[in-house]
């Protein structure tokens, strides 16, 4: 418990020994759960510990693990399914969000309801998000095949999750169904300072609404949508639990095995501690690489 | 007439628009309801049938029995992973908030030497995949012996909601005129008096969030959990659905009812609390 000062302000001194105080117990916490394991990670990335057969010892192996990933075509093809994932479900969830952030932010009413349907995709349990979207889309008694049969899109019902190619495009969609409340609240909350005067003025000397929208609210919102990108895109390079539930494996045939189920995969099936060590820092590097190529675009937008 | 704020949707547009969004919102969950007030037979009788033939509750009973779902012990095992998810969960608030509010005090009154630094370390280790923290920490808990327990799971939600409070409590403390807590101590509050009676009161809105927040996010958490637990003296409820449809791929009616349940108090939460889920969201953004 800290000791209270005398006097009504507390020297400097005490202030900053009252803030230590505070801050102990949480920094204690963060070494034990995060320092400590980074350190330990980073220690695990240089040497071969392979927990299946621990009368190997655990020789020094230097950047071995590294160079053994690089030269992995498993690795390079896990890192461009991270890739097209992320780039994929992020873009879509900026147009559907855009879409329904400005509709949120135009005055109706029942407004304030509509919001509220947000939080349905929003606050489903990931793993039951998966269970939503693995029953919807079984491939005898979903109701996508029922749907899209009568409709005349499909001939015959569609085994989604087991066709290499749709597999990747049904998590990305169940993925980003999820996701779109998110981007539409950020997006919304950069929408809702822009004043209406501008919206006026612009009445005034006769925009079109498409006008506005180009002219106006896009390069108004053009931070917040970095911003908001940005940070989807951090959730969207390091998923795995949704493609757990849906295909349970990563596949068919790899073809949903990113990063993160990569990684997992050699540390936790092949038990490669020190190889999914190393994997893991790479791809903590791809992350922030990619955070320094958006930074790089958002100054080139202030320019 | 006066332009409306935004005002960029014709009114036609706009109910399409409407439309077309409380589909994608609300479609996908009213499917997941109606498939769990269904028989096992009419959930696989075909051709899909858009509205049920009858409806019934059998399922939200069935999942509480032992047999239904898998037993543990002679224990229904969802009951026993909503107990695990409640106890994990409310652990994790519950430290998140007592160490995360004092530490984020300290950092917006007190005069922390590199304090910038250091929220900025706090926040940047949110950048790491989890998967980087799993493969130590497996290694940690393993050699302590805490593997399959529920304090494991406490200590690895640490990892999320520890900074994730620190950085939103930080910014509501700092939102919070030091004038009040200085005008308390003229009137004899002590240092901590202040604290305690006049930023925490005034904080209350951000601790609410704050709080919701972290709840969710440890209800909701799949990987620390998956890799962690192995019986089901701490397997949580995302396990429990997500190894059940690994063994039992057809049995939809329970599978359904369960993912269903599973996510009623993060839905009633969440609606109760509207504004404070958006705050901590807007706040934090940290979410994966």
């Amino acid at each position: 418990m800290p000791r209270p000062t005398c006097g009504a302000r507390g020297g400097e001194l005490s202030e900053r020994a009252l803030g230590i105080v505070l801050l102990a117990p949480m920094v204690l916490v963060l070494l034990l759960v995060i320092a400590y394991p980074l350190a330990d990670s980073l220690w695990l990335s240089l040497h071969r510990v392979n927990l299946a057969h621990p009368e190997q010892g655990q020789p020094f192996v230097g950047l071995g693990n590294y160079l053994h990933a690089f030269r992995q075509p498993a690795f390079w093809a896990s890192l461009s399914r991270t890739l097209y994932f992320t780039l994929l479900s992020v873009a879509l969830e900026v147009a559907l969000g855009l879409l329904f952030a400005v509709l949120l932010n135009e005055r109706f009413r029942g407004n304030l309801g509509a919001r509220l349907a947000l939080i349905f995709p929003w606050a489903l349990l990931t793993v039951s998000n998966g269970v939503l979207w693995a029953w919807i889309l079984n491939p005898t008694y979903g109701v996508a095949n029922a749907l899209l049969m009568r409709l005349g899109v499909l001939q015959a019902p569609k085994a989604w999750l087991s066709d290499t190619f749709w597999t990747m495009h049904v998590v990305i969609l169940a993925d980003v169904w999820k996701m779109v409340p998110t981007m539409t609240l950020l997006l919304l909350a950069g929408l809702q300072p822009i004043a209406p005067e501008l919206y006026e003025a612009a009445a005034v000397d006769g925009a079109t609404r498409w006008q506005k929208f180009s002219r106006i609210t896009l390069p108004l919102l053009r931070p917040v949508i970095l911003v908001a990108v940005v940070l989807q895109s951090m959730g969207a390079f390091r998923v795995f639990d949704i493609i757990y539930v849906l295909t349970g494996n990563g596949g068919p045939a790899d073809s949903t095995k990113v990063l993160a189920f990569y990684a997992y995969d050699q540390a936790f099936q092949y038990l490669f501690f020190g190889y999914g060590a190393a994997v893991s820092w790479l791809i903590t590097a791809c992350m922030l690489l990619l955070i320094v190529i958006y930074m790089h675009w958002l100054r080139a937008g202030e320019r | 007439m006066r332009q409306a704020r935004g005002n960029l949707l014709s009114p036609a547009t706009r109910w399409l628009l409407l439309l077309g969004y409380l589909g994608y919102t609300l479609l996908p969950i009213v499917w997941l309801c109606l498939s769990t007030i269904q028989t096992q037979a009419s959930l696989l009788t075909l051709p899909v049938r858009l509205v049920p033939a009858e409806v019934t509750l059998h399922n939200y009973v069935d999942i509480f029995t032992p047999a239904a779902f898998g037993e543990a012990s002679g224990q229904a095992t969802f009951v026993l992973a909503l107990r695990n998810s409640l106890v994990v969960s409310v652990g994790t608030t519950a430290v998140a908030m007592l160490l995360g509010t004092l530490a984020a005090y300290a950092f917006a009154r007190c005069n922390i030497p590199r304090q910038r630094t250091l929220l900025l370390i706090v926040l940047g280790s949110q950048l790491l995949p989890a998967v980087s923290l799993v493969i130590p920490l497996f290694r940690m808990l393993r050699s302590a012996g805490l593997l399959d327990t529920l304090l494991a799971l406490i200590l690895a939600y640490s990892t999320f909601s520890l900074p994730c409070v620190v950085w939103i409590m930080t910014g509501y403390f700092q939102s919070v005129p030091r004038e009040l807590e200085e005008a308390a101590r003229m009137d004899g509050a002590s240092r901590f008096g202040a604290f305690l009676h006049v930023a925490l009161p005034l904080a209350a809105p951000g601790l609410a969030a704050t709080a919701i927040f972290t709840l969710l996010n440890a209800w909701d958490e799949f990987f620390f959990a998956l890799i962690f637990t192995s019986t089901y003296a701490s397997k949580t409820v995302p396990v429990a659905l997500a190894e059940f449809i690994g063994r039992h791929s057809v049995h939809w009616g329970m599978l359904v009812t369960g993912g269903f349940i599973a996510s009623l108090p993060p839905l009633l939460l969440s609606l109760v609390f509207y504004r404070y889920v958006v705050a901590g969201l807007s706040a934090g953004g940290l979410k994966e």
